[in-house]
């Protein structure tokens, strides 16, 4: 630390003014007062520096000193991320447990990188070979998911001249480079400003879907890797479940859930449940691919501000290690309003609702932040970074700022409906409002990889919810009985499709996660039986009889069939083309 | 630290007084204000600038004068002295006894402020609360360490339900009676007899602390209740190893005096003119509800708020959905049935429900007979508003078996006395009940084990 000090002039709440910072830079840490508090410069008026604190500021007051850091807000990179849980400005949670106790005090420091665990560094470059950043110098097993690539770090290019594999914690020296201003000792361990996007060699598009195993997400609104989407809903209609869903069954290597400004026993439940739970592509515990970061709602708003840019800077680290990676922020709603927060104590002119004028243009830039990219290193790894962004619109009304200021930047829009949570259809998100653009892109992956039908089968079931809302308003005013038979099968076919696919069971163990194959058999099986009834009603079967045939429920609770049973589709199909053809006409 | 006595008050704004050339002021600072006529007054910095310093007077400013004060800053932050011996008393809003009660003498002082809890140092709450109501324990179930607020608005009986659950909360199989603790904000002097009567009446007064700030006590003292009940509760739960049950009443009345304050201090308002912050500081109330490893006490908070214009999407009650974990709504229409407790059931929730219930803490079918009964009640309500629009003629047979069935569950199941305390196996049995004026094939949610095992017809 540096021995370059002000003094406290003004505190407000979070804010406090310095005055005296000889030298300092725009989002320069500092520590504030005798307790030395965290805080960030966040302005700079002739001489004074305004500083968000991310603690308490209770007990600072004019005449404190200020110390200086000159460094920027930034997070510490290496072995040991995974399983981690911090703070929103990396501090781990844990240790701050085993050393302060339940209750977070002020200034309590603890490393980010837990300096007892002792890693296996295997060298992967060899002495005499010419690096630069982002060339990978070896590996290190951090769980049994997570292979780490210790890479070069920023600015840093030259010839290795010594490396070895050494055992030790993430402070121990694994390589020499020579570079033109000398030799410099690399370790396992590498810090990154958490404002300022990690540099990538070049972006390209998305081409491959993310599977969630969540059936309405999959089938009709997909998301690949390396985009990006955003869930707005108001309160109880399921945003937690659904984002703890996408951070327990999507099929990516990395996991980072941030937890933004939400409630505390949720962070609870997922540190309790995700050892629990095994991953069903590699059977290993979820957590051993998990990151989280958790700045409840009660913990100070300026480090809430933080933690969704400490999240995605350890996302795009692993991203750069050639991972598939996937950051759930929950909610972006809650940094937004951190930002309104600390932009109305700097007395700026607000903008829209009071958010400040540069709202849209830093959810932009952090939804910018996703893609799919080549990483920098010569081995032109491949890297994802795929975004999911929670919105809580107040009121539930989507023509909020927060809300707007998503929908202009992301790709994939899922809109949770609280009338579906209030009638318990979960997940709630509405089929009607929801949209994916990658739809084109998922549906070529999907009909060679899965089966050809499957962009059909899409269109077909999407067009028959689409007729079912047509028709309900009918309904409502003239009754069911006053519709014709074709629109009335049609009705019994929308329902299935709404009970018996869209509508999905987190809680259930077997329901939770559906595999796309199952999905594809599931709607398929639905469909068939729409296109096999709507010929025998017009050859004169009877409407009822077709509405109560016994296979139907066999049908709803395909959802329940086995992921190594599939066959017993056939069978379904099979029974329910007899039950139909054996039908009086 | 020296005691720093200003003469200097330069203006008084509505709650707030600025105190001019001060010196070693910090901010978050507990002041006395003395009057020339002796008494005295309480406030708290809210901001320091320089030699100028931002004072929010407790008791409110009406009798002050730039003339009149001296104002002493304490060197400290607000702190409530605490003990065990604080249960059976009542105290005004800012912790000092109102009864007739000997002085407490503290075992601790502690910041009512509190600290953040560590996420990771909380125990997930999944213990059952048996309240002896079938709409929260069957439909939207409580457990301990949970925040689960009332959403009421003017002329319902919040009050009522507030003080039965307070009177027959306990866990299941533990005779463990809950600690109450009583914070009052703004509410009337009817209400707040209400409550100290039945508190006395049943005998809950005994293991009870009582915070009161009736309509007509200063406004903004009302900032301070809230968190005086819950650093209470705090050293109750996590000291004492109590559970203890928090009932704060009336959150609106707090957010407003909140309003007030940010009105004086004349900053850019957010919706309604509510400050920006108003979610972040009600955060620092909900959550300071839960359970903490390896600790026996738990928090578990029951905030009564009223909706005004019994607007759901007004930004008190929208801000309180998103902190706490679910809502119990009322109905204004039930009421007016004469349906004592009026729980609006469709979008009243429990977040907690589902690691509360089940085998092992309520009963194994509880999750799909609450299914159930949500679905056939919200088919029901929508038949019932198809029947008004086309006639019931126009129903379905099987349509109007639902109008019968939501008609019973209003009648019956959400009905209940205030004084009528019924088990969670009476609640399940009453819903099976229920259940059965449907077919059997009807109850897609409930797997055809329970349906064996608990449908009346199988008795």
């Amino acid at each position: 630390m540096s021995n370059a000090q002000g003094v406290v002039v003004k505190v407000s709440g979070p804010l406090v003014v310095a005055r005296g910072l000889k030298n300092a830079r725009m989002y320069e840490m500092v520590r504030v007062g005798e307790g030395r508090l965290f805080g960030e410069i966040i302005e700079i008026r002739s001489g004074d520096c305004s500083i968000q604190v991310y603690e308490e500021t209770e007990g600072i007051g004019p005449g404190q000193p200020v110390f200086r850091t000159e460094e920027a807000l930034s997070v510490e990179l290496g072995p040991g991320l995974i399983r981690s849980i911090y703070d929103g400005v990396q501090r781990p949670l844990d240790k701050l447990h085993a050393a302060f106790g339940e209750y977070i005090v002020r200034g309590a420091e603890s490393p980010a990188l837990d300096r007892n665990l002792i890693w296996d560094f295997v060298p992967v470059a060899k002495v005499g070979d010419q690096v630069a950043h982002g060339d990978v110098l070896g590996t290190v097993e951090e769980s049994k998911l997570v292979n780490h690539k210790i890479m070069v770090p920023f600015g840093v290019e030259g010839q290795v001249s010594k490396i070895a594999a050494v055992t030790g914690n993430v402070d121990t020296v694994v390589a020499t480079v020579d570079t033109a201003k000398g030799p410099v000792e690399l370790t396992m361990v590498q810090r990154w400003p958490v404002r300022k996007p990690r540099p990538v060699a070049r972006k390209m598009p998305p081409v491959s879907p993310i599977t969630t195993g969540q059936r309405v997400l999959d089938m009709f609104f997909p998301l690949t890797q390396g985009g990006t989407a955003c869930v707005p809903g108001p309160f109880g209609s399921g945003k937690t479940v659904v984002q703890h869903q996408l951070a327990k069954w999507a099929n990516a290597n990395i996991v980072v859930y941030v937890g933004c400004g939400e409630r505390g026993n949720e962070m609870t439940d997922v540190l309790q449940e995700f050892p629990a739970l095994i991953d069903p592509v590699s059977n290993e515990p979820l957590m051993e691919r998990t990151v989280l970061i958790a700045n409840t709602s009660n913990m100070p708003v300026a480090a809430r501000e933080a933690s969704v840019f400490t999240g995605i800077t350890i996302a795009e680290y692993f991203r750069d290690m050639g991972f598939s990676v996937a950051l759930m922020a929950d909610s972006t709603s809650r940094w937004a309003e951190a930002m309104r927060e600390m932009s109305g104590r700097l007395e700026e002119m607000p903008g829209e609702e009071g958010y400040p004028a540069y709202l849209s243009s830093r959810i932009a830039s952090f939804y910018e932040r996703a893609g799919n990219v080549i990483c920098k290193g010569s081995d032109e790894r491949q890297g994802t970074l795929s975004l999911i962004g929670a919105v809580s619109p107040p009121g539930g009304d989507f023509s909020e700022p927060v809300v707007q200021a998503t929908l202009r930047v992301v790709k994939v829009f899922w809109g949770l409906d609280d009338k579906l949570a209030f009638a318990r259809h979960f997940p709630a998100i509405n089929w009607l409002t929801s949209y994916s653009l990658y739809q084109e892109v998922v549906d070529k992956y999907s009909n060679e990889n899965y089966d050809p039908a499957w962009q059909a089968n899409r269109q077909k079931a999407m067009g028959i919810l689409q007729q079912e809302a047509e028709l309900d308003e009918l309904v409502r005013l003239v009754g069911m009985d006053a519709l014709p038979m074709s629109d009335r099968l049609l009705m019994q076919a929308a329902k299935m499709i709404r009970e018996d696919f869209l509508h999905q069971n987190a809680f259930d163990e077997r329901d939770t996660y559906t595999s796309l194959k199952k999905q594809f058999r599931m709607l398929d099986l639905i469909l068939s039986y729409f296109d096999l009834a709507k010929p025998a009603l017009e050859e004169g079967v009877l409407l009822n009889s077709l509405l109560s045939l016994d296979v139907l429920e066999d049908i709803a609770r395909a959802k329940l069939i086995d992921e190594d049973k599939l066959e017993e589709f056939d069978a379904l199909k099979e029974t329910l083309t007899q039950e139909i053809a054996a039908l009086p006409r | 630290m020296v005691t720093r006595e200003y003469r200097t008050a330069r203006e008084i704004v509505g709650p707030l007084v600025l105190v001019d050339g001060v010196e070693g002021v910090t901010f978050g600072e507990l002041t006395d204000i003395k009057l020339d006529d002796g008494s005295l007054r309480r406030g708290r910095v809210l901001e320091v600038n320089g030699d100028k310093a931002v004072v929010q007077v407790f008791e409110g400013t009406s009798d002050l004068s730039t003339e009149n004060l001296t104002i002493k800053f304490l060197g400290k932050g607000t702190e409530l002295g605490v003990s065990g011996d604080m249960l059976g008393r009542v105290f005004d809003g800012f912790g000092r006894p109102i009864d007739d009660g000997p002085a407490i003498i503290p075992e601790k002082w502690l910041n009512i402020n509190g600290n953040p809890m560590n996420p990771f140092s909380r125990d997930y709450p999944n213990e059952f609360i048996q309240t002896g109501i079938s709409t929260i324990d069957l439909l939207n179930t409580l457990v301990r360490g949970q925040k689960l607020p009332f959403f009421s608005a003017s002329g319902l009986p919040h009050s009522r339900m507030a003080a039965q659950v307070a009177r027959q909360a306990k866990v299941l199989r533990t005779d463990d009676k809950f600690a109450v603790i009583f914070g009052a904000m703004g509410i009337t002097f009817e209400e707040s007899e209400f409550f100290i009567s039945d508190f006395r009446r049943t005998g809950a007064l005994e293991r009870a602390v009582l915070f009161m700030n009736l309509a007509d006590d200063p406004a903004i003292e009302r900032i301070s209740v809230p968190r005086m009940a819950l650093t209470t509760a705090e050293f109750l739960a996590f000291e004492k190893g109590m559970h203890v049950l928090v009932i704060l009443t009336d959150l609106t009345n707090y957010c407003e005096a909140l309003r007030e304050i940010s009105a004086a201090r004349k900053e850019v308002p957010g919706r309604r003119g509510y400050p920006g912050y108003l979610y972040t500081d009600l955060s620092t109330i909900y959550e300071r509800a839960g359970r903490i490893k390896g600790k026996n006490g738990s928090i578990t908070q029951l905030p009564v708020l009223t909706m005004p214009e019994d607007d759901k999407t007004h930004p008190i009650p929208d801000l309180t959905g998103y902190i706490t974990e679910g809502q119990i709504i009322m109905s204004r229409p039930l009421h007016a049935q004469g349906i004592y407790p009026p729980v609006d059931v469709l979008p009243s929730l429990s977040r907690l429900k589902d690691k509360g219930i089940g085998d092992g803490k309520t009963r194994e079918d509880h999750a799909d007979v609450m299914n159930q009964l949500y679905s056939a009640y919200a088919r029901g309500k929508n038949s019932k508003e198809l029947a008004v629009v086309l006639g019931e003629s126009a129903l379905s047979d099987i349509d109007l078996l639902y109008v019968k069935f939501a008609d019973a569950f209003e009648n019956r199941f959400i009905r209940q006395g205030e004084d009528e305390n019924r088990s969670i196996d009476e609640s399940l049995a009453l819903g099976w009940e229920l259940l059965a004026i449907l077919p059997k094939s009807e109850l897609k949610r409930v797997n055809d084990k329970y349906i064996e095992k608990y449908h009346p017809e199988n008795k």
